[in-house]
């Protein structure tokens, strides 16, 4: 077929010489490569005793977030579960009654918040889409488990735990 | 025959036997060692240090799994198979000299189990023997690709034992006899060593021990691209174990014998001129074989982790068509050197 | 001569199970512990370097040929082509003979004089290559020149017939 680029390099393939014919140097030149290698750093990590560093811009479990009062800053707007291209994200949206404004920083909250950790393909878009700077992907990996039911996360997994102050705590002791 | 005599030969069989087993099981952890060295990793590290309970982890774990012998199979070849490939494994150590002889007390402890008059001509006989175990196996396994492994496992041990048997040949020439006690003794110091006067000969030998041994870049019997496992596909449990634990073992007495024909055995230079007695320059002697025969088997692991497999018809051609005719050219040369040297010197 | 009673037993019995049992890799495999015992008998004899050759050449080269090839053959009863009365009438006029012949040979039975080694270690590698290559060298070279061709004429046969391929 004729070449339409013009750069077609046809190879020639010289009969081995002598040398290459005994394969004996190609084997020598083989050993000392792996032998290099022998004497070189290790790039295996021991899982349970260090860690690889992530990096920054990881995105791993979801978390949602609570204000500097500890009070939960998601107020079900569903902007989240739209953005989701995977459809992961389920709520259903409540009132926040009178007596509940140190959990719930809005009038209306999520009473129940559910990602299906197994749909979630971690991309990211929910934290974009998010209004209140509610919800952030900054966990760790997902942990696995043996039934699929245990992949949807509710809010019991995915509230940040309730801000303590240190101090308070000392205090009141 | 002593009483005592009884006595030491049983300890030496013991000791050689152990020492062979605890060898070949190392080398299983070796392997993984050198092979994740060579890939850039660290191999097997978890059980105890540096991973040095792997081995029995292994053995446990071998003795405890389901032993499965296939329907279709010839039960009584089929536990024949790994019996006589153990068996014949393991009895080839008894004619390699570790050692000068021990003086204790007045008795001179021979570190040999058998000074059998035609050594090398017995391990070649216990090697021919030991690809029965992997003909049983592989034809009683009632599998193609079992018996297209013993298949090959019969054809190569063939071809190559007549290149290793040539080599030999050329080195008996040299040394004008056969027996492993005397060919290691005659190797004193660093000069005398047969390696420097048999140089293509133990590259021809080295091939063949490689090919024997079923090693990588000659382990088409088991072959897992082509062939699943083998002459061992069936194998569980065990079984599949002594198979393996076989060819470790044979690794370790070609290392050992070709340290000890090639590479001066016990021999390590300037052994006379330190002034210790005979005894420390035995115990030395021994360490230093040991050494050699590590370096054999770490030599085998590297060149298996290096070296790609050859291909059936490359095999043949080799073992054939360079081989052999090497061979006898090496014998030839060695003739001529022999007589120049004879006339001239 | 208690060993050697047993090992020569061994021998026949495994002999005779060579020759009667029906699966051919069996017969094959009770040929290789014949020839086992027959290293065994060399070495009784002090015969070392033979016993080893015995148990190199016959044992570990020509018999993993027979077990290859059966190996590859899959032979069982099925397989095994019906024989013809003619060869079984030919079978049993043989046999006559060889019984004839063995019956023959047992009227001229007498004891030998008991054989007395000159030199025990005349078995030993080198005694052996001294005689092989002093006095029996024209034999020797002959018997090679015959191997030679016998080499020769299997790798004609087995090469590929350029006109047909």
């Amino acid at each position: 077929m004729q070449s339409l680029s013009n750069r077609k390099k046809i190879l020639e393939q010289e009969p081995m010489n002598f040398w290459e014919r005994i394969y004996l140097p190609a084997i020598f030149k083989g050993l000392a490569i792996t032998l290099r290698h022998f004497f070189m750093k290790k790039n295996t990590i021991r899982y349970p005793e260090e860690t690889r560093e992530y990096s920054k811009n990881f995105r791993g479990m979801h978390s949602l977030k609570r204000d500097e009062l500890g009070r939960e800053r998601c107020t079900a707007c569903g902007l989240c579960a739209l953005s989701c291209p995977a459809e992961a994200i389920t709520m259903i949206a409540a009132e926040r009654q009178k007596g509940e404004e140190n959990l719930y920083r809005e009038e209306k909250y999520a009473a129940v918040y559910e990602i299906n950790m197994l749909r979630c393909i971690f991309c990211g878009l929910c934290e974009e889409a998010c209004p209140k700077e509610a919800i952030y992907l900054d966990g760790p990996h997902v942990p696995p488990e043996y039934l699929r039911k245990d992949f949807i996360y509710g809010k019991d997994k995915l509230v940040e735990q309730p801000f303590i102050n240190l101090e308070e705590l000392s205090l009141n002791k | 025959m002593e009483f005592a005599f009884i006595i030491e030969k049983f300890i030496l069989i013991i000791v050689v036997f152990v020492i062979t087993l605890v060898i070949a099981m190392y080398s299983t952890l070796a392997e993984r060692k050198v092979a994740g060295f060579m890939q850039d990793r660290l191999g097997p590290d978890r059980a105890g240090i540096f991973g040095i309970l792997q081995p029995l982890c292994d053995g446990g774990k071998f003795f405890f799994k389901e032993e499965i012998i296939p329907a279709g199979a010839h039960r009584p070849l089929f536990i024949l198979g790994p019996t006589l490939a153990i068996i014949t494994a393991c009895i080839g150590s008894a004619v390699i000299p570790w050692g000068q002889a021990l003086t204790i007390g007045d008795r001179v402890v021979e570190l040999q189990v058998a000074d059998v008059n035609v050594g090398i001509l017995y391990i070649f006989g216990v090697v021919a023997l030991g690809v029965y175990g992997i003909m049983l196996g592989g034809w009683a396994s009632n599998n193609k690709f079992s018996l297209m492994g013993a298949v090959r496992a019969a054809s190569q041990s063939i071809s190559y034992e007549l290149a290793m048997g040539l080599s030999i040949i050329a080195l008996l020439m040299v040394t004008q006899s056969l027996s492993l006690k005397e060919i290691v003794a005659q190797q004193e110091g660093f000069v005398n060593w047969n390696i420097w006067a048999q140089p293509l000969g133990f590259l021809i030998f080295l091939i063949c021990a490689f090919a024997e041994t079923n090693r990588v870049p000659f382990d088409l019997p088991e072959c897992e691209t082509e062939l699943v496992g083998g002459y061992h596909t069936e194998y569980s449990s065990m079984k599949l174990g002594l198979y393996m634990f076989s060819e470790y073992i044979n690794m370790f007495v070609s290392s050992a014998l070709m340290a000890a024909i090639y590479f001066g055995g016990y021999n390590f230079p300037f052994m006379y001129d330190l002034g210790l007695s005979a005894n420390w320059i035995t115990i030395i002697g021994v360490f230093v074989f040991f050494i050699k025969i590590i370096a054999f088997i770490f030599f085998f692991m590297w060149i298996r982790w290096t070296l790609p497999r050859f291909r059936y018809d490359q095999l043949m051609n080799l073992g054939w068509k360079m081989l052999i005719p090497l061979a006898l050219a090496n014998i030839a040369l060695t003739g001529v050197f022999i007589i120049l040297k004879d006339k001239f010197f | 001569m208690t060993v050697f009673y047993f090992v020569a037993f061994l021998s026949l019995f495994f002999a005779v199970m060579t020759i009667i049992s029906k699966n051919p890799v069996h017969s094959v495999l009770y040929l290789v512990v014949t020839f086992f015992t027959f290293s065994i008998h060399y070495i009784l004899l002090n015969a070392q370097f033979l016993a080893v050759v015995n148990f190199i050449i016959y044992m570990g080269a020509i018999m993993v040929l027979f077990l290859f090839v059966l190996m590859l053959l899959n032979m069982n009863e099925d397989s095994e082509p019906l024989k013809s009365i003619f060869v079984k009438a030919m079978g049993v006029i043989a046999g006559m003979c060889f019984i004839i012949i063995l019956a023959a040979s047992f009227k001229v039975l007498q004891t030998s004089p008991p054989l007395e080694i000159i030199n025990p270690e005349i078995g030993l590698v080198g005694n052996l290559g001294k005689v092989l290559f002093k006095e029996f060298l024209l034999p020797f070279e002959i018997s090679s020149i015959l191997l030679l061709t016998a080499m020769v004429g299997a790798v004609l046969l087995g090469k590929k017939d350029k006109k047909k391929a």
